[in-house]
């Protein structure tokens, strides 16, 4: 790959298109916090179950004529009965169970989901029709994609919204205070079980949106979001896994970096990006081993 | 009158390990009852048996209806309202977002609103730190922030689990202060967990004492004060 003369228009088209990306990023990891945070455990399986909830939106879409934003919003909803189920019926039974077990639970979703996408919708690559027309917007020069765009903004919509949630509402908070101290919050009457499912239920609505932003780019499949799992992975490890905040920093600066040192270092190119994003990672992680946004240690004051 | 809170003949164990071997105690409404007794005499355990959070054999009556198997969250809807040991409080929550929790079972928006006024009428000092993290309290302010909680649920009754557990001796008299306070200007109902007699039985109607697993002493506080065994093995004279 030859490496391009560098032009500011190319350079703003690419800070665009690695945010957006590493929105995709961000809401899954976030995803990936959320049920950490609720369940502590690390659901491998989220990739798959946003896309699961993709083809729901894409069976919407090309085989009932709905168009885009109605799907989209039908299948937050589907995507987050899902989640709530798949914790209640799947997940419970092991909540007290050891890690290692909860582990190996979360994968066998990962191959149940897999298998259930092929053989429900086949193994074939299917056009997913997003919102946003590939016609870019000419802003003083730069043609920036109108679909780009439309992901960081949806992104943004929809994290500001949970952030909103568990910020103000009763229900958010008895949540997050279900997360912190299950047996004080039952005292304080809250049905605790009904919280985690609850937070099984956002992450997947999270990952529903991560895999209906992404689906127009890379085209409809049964393995669509596994590598950017790996990505999500990393963004929440890399913001500190309990931080919703780190998450989505995390996601932004790793699309960000991967994009631009895909496009400006000539020896890494497309080969190499992960491989590099991933030593940096190593090398944040020997430096602040709780992550860029890691719990802090609380003082009294 | 019925009491609010009866206990009759109650077990509780932990595995193999019985904690409670036959406890009965009542509580009337508008009472401040105590419960004495060293470490390990079943204390905790008779409150978290009340609350639902350790299954037992035996009787508990809350307000007229057995309870025995109704869980914390019921309990709490019916009025309980229970400071744990170690006071339960969410250390990540700022103050403010504590005290709400207390109102979590509360439907009327607008009575939540005054009794969190009013919490802060006992406590000024919540007011303006309010948005702290309730981690940074010291230990007395982390101790009255689970009592204004408890508050806010608007209980029928009350239970505080060693309220002076880690703290000064000022910071534990102005605890009971409140407690005494809120019985005699509310009629609030109260079964206090305690190893401080000295206090208890000074701010308490009625006192148990347990021994291993079994009340072993009852009677009025002013009877307990004077008694020669409770004298000895819990006032230290």
């Amino acid at each position: 790959m030859l490496p391009l003369a560098f032009t500011w228009s190319d350079f703003f088209q690419q800070v665009v298109f690695g945010l957006a990306i590493g929105a995709v990023y961000a809401s899954l990891a976030l995803a990936i916090v959320l049920i950490y945070r609720t369940t502590h455990v690390v659901n491998f399986a989220q990739g798959e179950m946003a896309t699961f909830t993709t083809y729901i939106a894409w069976t919407l879409t090309a085989n009932h004529g709905w168009s885009f934003w109605p799907a989209f919003f039908a299948t937050i909803v589907i995507a987050f009965g899902l989640g709530a189920a798949t914790e209640r019926v799947i997940i419970r039974p092991f909540e007290r169970g050891d890690p290692l077990t909860l582990i190996l639970v979360t994968i066998a979703l990962f191959v149940i989901f897999n298998g259930l996408i092929q053989w429900i919708w086949g193994p074939e690559q299917k056009v997913f029709l997003g919102a946003f027309t590939p016609k870019p917007f000419d802003i003083g020069g730069v043609a920036i994609s109108r679909q780009d765009v439309g992901v960081i903004v949806v992104t943004l919509i929809t994290v500001t919204v949970l952030w909103l949630f568990f910020r103000f509402t009763k229900l958010g908070l008895a949540m997050r205070a279900a997360a912190i101290a299950p047996v004080a919050s039952r005292l304080m009457g809250v049905r605790v079980g009904w919280m985690y499912a609850a937070g099984w239920g956002f992450a997947a609505s999270l990952g529903a949106v991560s895999g209906m932003m992404v689906a127009p780019v890379v085209s409809l499949s049964p393995s669509m979001l596994q590598s950017v799992l790996v990505y999500a992975f990393a963004a929440a490890v890399l913001g500190g896994i309990e931080s919703p905040v780190g998450a989505v920093v995390g996601g932004l600066l790793l699309g960000l970096a991967t994009t631009l040192l895909g496009a400006y270092v000539s020896f890494i190119g497309v080969d190499l990006e992960l491989p590099v994003a991933f030593s940096v990672l190593i090398l944040v992680l020997l430096f602040r081993p709780a992550g860029l946004l890691g719990r802090q240690v609380l003082r009294r004051v | 009158m019925a009491p609010l809170l009866e206990l009759r003949g109650v077990q509780a164990r932990y595995g193999p390990i019985v904690a409670l071997h036959d406890v009965s105690i009542t509580v009337g409404e508008g009472e401040v009852v105590a419960l004495l007794g060293a470490n390990g005499a079943g204390k905790t355990t008779t409150l978290r048996a009340i609350s639902g959070l350790v299954s037992t054999t035996g009787e508990v009556v809350y307000a007229g209806s057995q309870v025995r198997r109704a869980t914390p969250e019921r309990l709490a809807r019916l009025g309980l309202a229970h400071v744990p040991e170690g006071r339960g409080l969410f250390p990540e929550l700022t103050v403010w977002e504590n005290l709400r929790m207390g109102a979590y079972v509360r439907r009327d928006r607008r009575g939540v609103k005054t009794d969190l006024d009013r919490a802060v009428e006992h406590f000024p000092w919540i007011r303006e730190r309010r948005h702290q993290h309730a981690a940074t309290l010291s230990g007395g302010e982390q101790q009255m922030l689970a009592v204004a909680r408890a508050l806010v649920a608007r209980p029928r009754l009350l239970m505080l689990d060693e309220p002076s557990l880690g703290l000064a001796p000022l910071v534990t008299q102005e605890v009971f202060r409140v407690v005494h306070e809120l019985n005699e200007q509310e009629g609030l109902t109260v079964l206090v967990v305690e190893q401080n007699a000295q206090i208890a039985l000074t701010v308490s109607h009625r006192a148990y004492v347990l021994e291993v697993g079994r009340v072993a002493v009852e009677g009025s506080s002013a009877e307990l004060r004077e008694h020669e065994g409770v004298r000895r093995s819990y006032l230290g004279y």
